[in-house]
């Protein structure tokens, strides 16, 4: 039975694509999950794949062409059957109104040849049986919507019901037994990030409720200023002691690893955020959000925009593993082929501007992250030290704050710990 | 007070405060009523007000539609609602589409009522639950009760009421006692369903025959597996009190039906597709029927026994809906 290919949703926020190129032509078989085409979302190229395998019988969007979430863009079905039917059910798809979103369902040829009770009775048995016909999660209703409502993957539950359906009781059993899988890290009483993110790959995080003092401070500064109320704090960094200990690590490294003065501040800032969880946070009506690990979003300037690769958990990463992320995802960005999970869901964010000669800057706040750096250069400079006037590499750095869960104070003592650790690399080993 | 005789008192009070309400069927006067519903009411209203039909169901279903027209208020009792399908005609096409045909110059304020569904051996032609039947149909409101007190409320409320209302009852409960209050302004409203037992695990909707096996069910399952389980009577079919339905299904995320009609584009059937349309997302199995069996009622009492729902069989669906 012939069905329709409908343009999937490959991006959290697409709402149509363009189909850059198709990779298989009308007359090609294809198997199940091969790659049919390639889509360009708002954000990047994305690899389309097929859910069935078959015969691709017709292209109804060709490349270049836009087509809305849901509408039929292609027929994939046996070779020589009749797909009319299809085709006047795509057609006012066509005129720009999308057609049911996802509903694949198998349309009846439009001449069903009268047959025997049999066939029907054959239809029937499959359903009953489906075990090893059907590779899909069974889940009820109910068990779906309390899976997404508290980011459970599915795939890592196992059903109790017939057939392995995941039920109530299997996603209760799963939420009951999360927080002990969570390994207790660190010392005893440090609480526990038990809750799951829903970027794949992103940190997990805890929430507490947001005091009604916050919630004040929160309503008060958010009618002032705008949604996101932000207030700028400027530190001047000396880099002599980072540039050094670049150099050491550069001298041990192949060409192509080198690490960057960039990929060091972006270790510093995740190390120094785990002293200040307020800053690695993000405001969300009644409840903070603390995150587990520090997962960096890195601006980086792309032909016509700018996107911001997630480091994850760059707390945990050695300077030269965040370097290779970093050059290999800047790279990908070029090439619009980001993945959504990895330039979503970051704690907090940096923007270095410095390598343009720019001296000091603000960023613009990310939500819902509670935090942006802003990077300057690093330039020689006459400063005072011990009475004498000597010259340092000074480096401007503007934190941009999220007012509702950052107070002056805690920024600047976020801002403390980070000139400190800058100025004495050595301390992020403490 | 049982069934039977809470019916008697709702006719009794109707008859006394409203003397356009009036009683025609066969053998409800002078012989009381063939189940004795009207036991008493001939001896102290008289021939006017109760009266005695010839065995013509189409007959004095039209006699009383007429009436209903001219501004009476019948209250038409079949001997059994097996009967009442030679009457179809007076019901179906005249009595619930006389308002709407007449644009609205005729009310017909009639209460067809009777037993309904099956008895004590009395075979398929006379075993029939007639309800989804009448419910399919624009203009006619469906009521079943299930318990004295609701028998009562509810055909005081039917005769008030100036649409032809399809009144069920169940022969093998006329028997069943309840407390019923006194009050002769006590009325039940049409369209409002009852929870008979609360509970949080699974629901069951029951109507009529099926309330008394639901609520024996529901123990057993609490006894047996420490489950519990809500029992929902619509009380109405039509109007459907779906909301209370849907909400007891968003709590327990469970449902069964048991009705004792057969299974096919049964009542069950419509509940079962409102609440997939209305409380989709919460169900976490899909939804049971007990109905009775797809064949004619046998006679024989072991056969009968078997076609019919039964604790047993609510209870089995109940562990299947929870997976126990």
């Amino acid at each position: 039975m012939a069905n329709k290919i409908l343009m999937p949703k490959l991006s959290p926020t697409m709402e149509e694509g363009q189909i850059s190129r198709w990779l298989k032509a009308e007359g090609d078989e294809i198997e199940a999950n091969e790659t049919i085409a390639e889509v360009d979302t708002d954000k990047a190229t994305m690899e389309m794949t097929s859910l069935e395998g078959g015969t691709l019988l017709k292209i109804l969007v060709p490349a270049g062409d836009n087509a809305k979430l849901g509408q039929t863009i292609g027929i994939i079905g046996k070779a020589g059957e009749d797909f009319s039917a299809l085709l006047d059910e795509a057609a006012p798809a066509a005129n720009g109104k999308p057609a049911a979103p996802a509903t694949a369902k198998p349309a009846e040829p439009a001449a069903k040849p009268a047959e025997p009770a049999a066939p029907a009775a054959a239809d029937q048995s499959e359903i009953r049986n489906p075990k090893s016909e059907i590779a899909r999660l069974l889940v009820s209703p109910i068990a779906a919507r309390m899976a997404a409502e508290n980011g459970l993957d599915l795939s890592k539950i196992a059903g109790s019901g017939p057939q392995g359906r995941i039920i109530k009781r299997d996603i209760e059993a799963a939420l009951a037994a999360a927080p002990e899988e969570t390994p207790a890290a660190g010392a005893a009483a440090a609480p526990s990030f038990a809750e799951v993110s829903d970027v794949r790959g992103a940190s997990a995080f805890r929430e507490e409720n947001t005091s009604k003092m916050r919630q004040v401070i929160a309503g008060r500064l958010a009618e002032s200023i705008g949604p996101v109320p932000t207030f700028y704090l400027t530190v001047e960094i000396e880099m002599d002691r980072a540039l050094e200990f670049r150099k050491q690590i550069n001298a041990m490294l192949k060409e192509e690893e080198k690490v960057s003065v960039n990929d060091i501040i972006v270790k510093t800032a995740a190390m120094a955020s785990l002293k200040h969880p307020w800053v690695n946070a993000s405001y969300r009506g009644e409840k903070i959000r603390f995150y587990e690990d520090a997962d960096v979003g890195v601006a980086v300037a792309i032909e016509d925009g700018l996107i911001t690769p997630v480091i994850r958990a760059a707390n945990r990463k050695g300077i030269a593993e965040i370097a290779r992320e970093v050059r290999a995802l800047a790279a990908r960005a070029r090439e619009k082929k980001l993945q959504p999970e990895e330039y979503t869901g970051a704690t907090f964010s940096i923007s270095n501007l410095g390598m343009f000669g720019i001296k000091e800057f603000t960023a613009i706040i990310n939500p819902p992250e509670a935090a942006i750096f802003a990077i300057g250069g690093a330039t020689a400079t006459p400063v005072v030290r011990d009475g004498e006037i000597v010259v340092r590499q000074m480096m401007s750095v503007t934190m941009s704050c999220d007012h509702r869960v950052i107070d002056g104070a805690t920024g600047a003592k976020f801002l403390q710990t980070f000139k400190q650790m800058l100025e004495n690399p050595i301390l992020m080993l403490m | 007070m049982t069934i039977r005789d809470a019916l008697n008192a709702a006719l009794r009070e109707e008859l006394i405060r409203d003397e356009n309400v009036f009683i025609i069927g066969e053998e409800v006067a002078e012989y009381d009523g063939a189940y004795k519903v009207t036991r008493g009411l001939w001896k102290e209203f008289g021939d006017k007000r109760v009266v005695d039909s010839p065995i013509t169901e189409l007959g004095f279903a039209g006699l009383g539609v007429g009436a209903a027209m001219a501004g009476l208020r019948p209250v038409v009792e079949f001997m059994t609602w097996n009967f009442s399908i030679l009457a179809a005609d007076q019901i179906i096409n005249h009595a619930a589409k006389m308002y709407y045909m007449s644009g609205g110059q005729f009310n017909i304020p009639i209460v067809f009522r009777g037993p309904n569904g099956s008895a004590y051996q009395v075979s398929s032609q006379h075993s029939q639950a007639l309800e989804a039947f009448y419910a399919n149909f624009p203009g006619l409101k469906v009521v079943m009760p299930s318990t004295a007190a609701d028998a009562k409320g509810l055909l005081k409320s039917a005769i008030r009421d100036d649409n032809p209302v399809i009144f069920l009852e169940q022969e093998t409960m006329y028997g069943m006692k309840g407390e019923v209050p006194d009050d002769e302004d006590f009325t039940i409203p049409l369209g409002v369903a009852d929870i008979k037992r609360e509970g949080a695990d699974c629901t069951i909707v029951a109507r009529s025959f099926t309330v008394p096996q639901a609520l024996k069910a529901a123990e057993q399952i609490q006894a047996e597996f420490g489950v519990s389980v809500e029992v929902v009577d619509p009380r109405t079919i039509k109007p459907l009190d779906i909301e209370t339905i849907v909400n007891s299904v968003k709590k327990t995320n469970r449902l069964v039906i048991a009705e004792e009609s057969h299974a096919f584009a049964s009542v069950g059937a419509e509940i079962s597709h409102q609440v997939m349309e209305h409380a989709f997302d919460y169900l976490d199995a899909p939804v049971k029927r007990i109905s009775t069996a797809e064949a004619p009622m046998p006679y024989a009492r072991n056969l009968e026994v078997a076609a019919l729902p039964s604790v047993e069989k609510i209870v089995a669906a109940v562990r299947e809906v929870c997976y126990l």
